[in-house]
């Protein structure tokens, strides 16, 4: 099983083991996450690609129950173990979610919220960062003129972009998408799908979906798991052309899952 | 998919179908009468309230206090402003403390031992007698101090404002989807500017709502003021002395024998009806908002 990608790896998983108490979620995952590609995460259901997402960035110590064992390194440095501040991490490693989840607050505040707790900018350069970052959401040319609407006056898919751009405007190396299109339209989701296209020229992307033409879509590198284990890691073409595990290959052509 | 062979007969759907539309017109016929009979009540209070208390609305009773007994003229000034004084600064004393308790109850203690306790004790103070709580003030203030006071009044309405605040601040914290936390945490902000410029923001309207209502409800509060701040029948903003408010005033004028006093006890039940009416339609202004 390959499980080291050709472009260098930003981010390392090596012998990780998840528990929500008394269950294990994760069976000894290990992967490298390519800079600035695209990887996928596939897999039926309950599989544990969203939990291997939730640890990327210690989201899981939201909820006590939850524990992690094992390594995620990111430029050598282990985040589950490091003194380094969890709040540090979240701003280098960002997240979207399934549901848009934009705050009761307008586009523009939206926007300056992530990069205001790291970030002491003037009203211009803030203007500036809050363009670039909705410019890069495919988002400015709609919503330029109603900057101070709020933000849950948006449609779904222009309310998902808008939280892609709080993401990107905080300027993290590495964002993490949780199924960022389950709860949008096939037009919005064509559109999220062309961004996170252009987003890896400068971030390293993971993508958790349950659309596998997405996934054979968007993404480099493929990872299939089942059961809290990593089936299969490779190169997104041979994944879906030519899987070394049968596996994978009845997962992919719809005889399982 | 549905086996074929099943669908060979036609159902016979409609005796079951009457059935269940006779049901429904008893149920909806049941449900009606019951709110008629609500809303004749109701509206029979506030129609006498509007009768017997318009006629003793005038200018005067704005501007002058209360009379004394079995004299003419007169009005309510010094029971308005006393119950204005109180009232207000028991909602501006529980209101912090309420949020904040809330706040922690829905954000910090949602499942610790502490949070169980003190939810399971706030129940309580939200369902004791008002009685009791004046009954409390009075034997830990008035009686050592040695005379009712406005403070007295205060910390009494206080004590009921504030396991209500507590309770609608926890309920509409528990209403925002931990979604919304989660998106604010994986910006790498703290806890604290995640409660205070994502959660309590999102709650706002709920929270203000249960503000509303804790201050409707204290502003007719009659069983707390009269251990408390008793009342006075001269103009007094002096916390320290005992301090007139509408509830007791009324209370002492409509069971007088003098017809003024009567008179201007209905007005004082019209002035607080209208004042409570008002606050419960902004919270349901600012409640709709938020929809």
């Amino acid at each position: 099983m390959e499980t080291k990608p050709r472009a260098p790896s930003k981010l390392q998983v090596r012998n990780l083991n998840f528990y929500y108490g008394k269950f294990q979620a994760l069976k000894n995952i290990n992967l490298d996450i390519a800079e600035k590609r695209v990887t996928a995460f596939i897999g039926p259901s309950g599989c544990g690609k969203s939990t291997l997402l939730r640890v990327l960035n210690r989201m899981f110590e939201l909820y006590p129950e939850q524990r992690a064992e094992g390594e995620v390194q990111i430029d050598g440095e282990n985040i589950l173990k490091s003194k380094e501040d969890v709040a540090l991490v979240r701003a280098k490693i960002g997240m979207i979610f399934q549901k848009p989840t934009p705050f009761p607050m307008s586009i523009y505040d939206n926007i300056a919220f992530g990069v205001k707790l790291f970030e002491r900018l003037s009203r211009a350069q803030m203007d500036e960062r809050v363009e670039w970052a909705l410019r890069k959401a495919a988002l400015w040319n709609e919503v330029k003129d109603k900057l101070q609407q709020s933000g849950t006056s948006l449609s779904g898919g222009q309310q998902q972009r808008l939280c892609i751009g709080r993401g990107i405007a905080v300027r993290p190396e590495v964002i993490l998408f949780d199924e960022p299109c389950s709860a949008l339209d096939p037009i919005s989701t064509s559109k999220i799908e062309e961004l996170i296209e252009e987003l890896k020229a400068d971030f390293t992307v993971a993508i958790v979906t349950h659309n596998m033409q997405q996934a054979a879509r968007v993404s480099d590198y493929t990872a299939y798991m089942y059961l809290g284990e990593m089936i299969e890691f490779g190169e997104t073409d041979q994944i879906f052309i030519k899987p070394a595990r049968k596996e994978t290959e009845d997962y992919i052509t719809g005889r399982f899952g | 998919m549905s086996a074929i062979g099943l669908n060979r007969q036609t159902v016979d759907r409609l005796p079951m179908h009457r059935r269940r539309k006779v049901v429904n017109v008893i149920a909806l016929a049941l449900s009606l009468a019951a709110m008629a009979f609500g809303l004749f009540w109701l509206l029979w209070i506030l129609l006498e309230t509007v009768h017997l208390g318009l006629g003793g609305i005038a200018l005067s009773t704005f501007v002058n206090s209360t009379p004394a007994p079995n004299a003419d003229g007169g009005g309510l000034a010094n029971a308005i402003v006393g119950s204005a004084v109180m009232v207000l600064l028991a909602t501006g004393i529980g209101t912090p403390i309420g949020i904040l308790a809330g706040i922690y109850l829905a954000e910090y203690g949602r499942t610790t031992l502490l949070g169980n306790v003190t939810r399971f004790i706030n129940d309580i103070l939200l369902s004791a007698p008002s009685i009791v709580i004046g009954l409390f003030v009075y034997a830990i203030i008035v009686a050592r101090a040695k005379t009712f006071s406005g403070f007295a009044g205060v910390v009494a309405l206080a004590l009921i404002v504030v396991p209500v605040v507590v309770r609608t601040t926890e309920n509409m914290l528990q209403l925002i989807p931990n979604s919304l936390r989660e998106a604010a945490f994986a910006l790498g902000a703290p806890k604290w500017i995640v409660i205070r410029s994502v959660t309590l923001r999102a709650a706002v309207a709920g929270v203000v709502t249960g503000v509303l209502l804790a201050l409707a409800r204290i502003a007719g509060e009659t069983a707390p003021l009269l251990f408390t701040a008793l009342s006075n029948q001269f103009f007094s903003l002096d916390l320290s002395s005992p301090m007139a408010n509408l509830p007791v005033t009324i209370f002492k004028f409509a069971m007088s024998p003098f017809s003024n006093w009567q008179q201007l006890a209905w007005a004082g039940v019209f002035i607080t009806t209208l004042g409570v009416l008002a606050l419960n339609i902004l919270a349901r202004v600012l409640f709709r908002k938020k929809d």
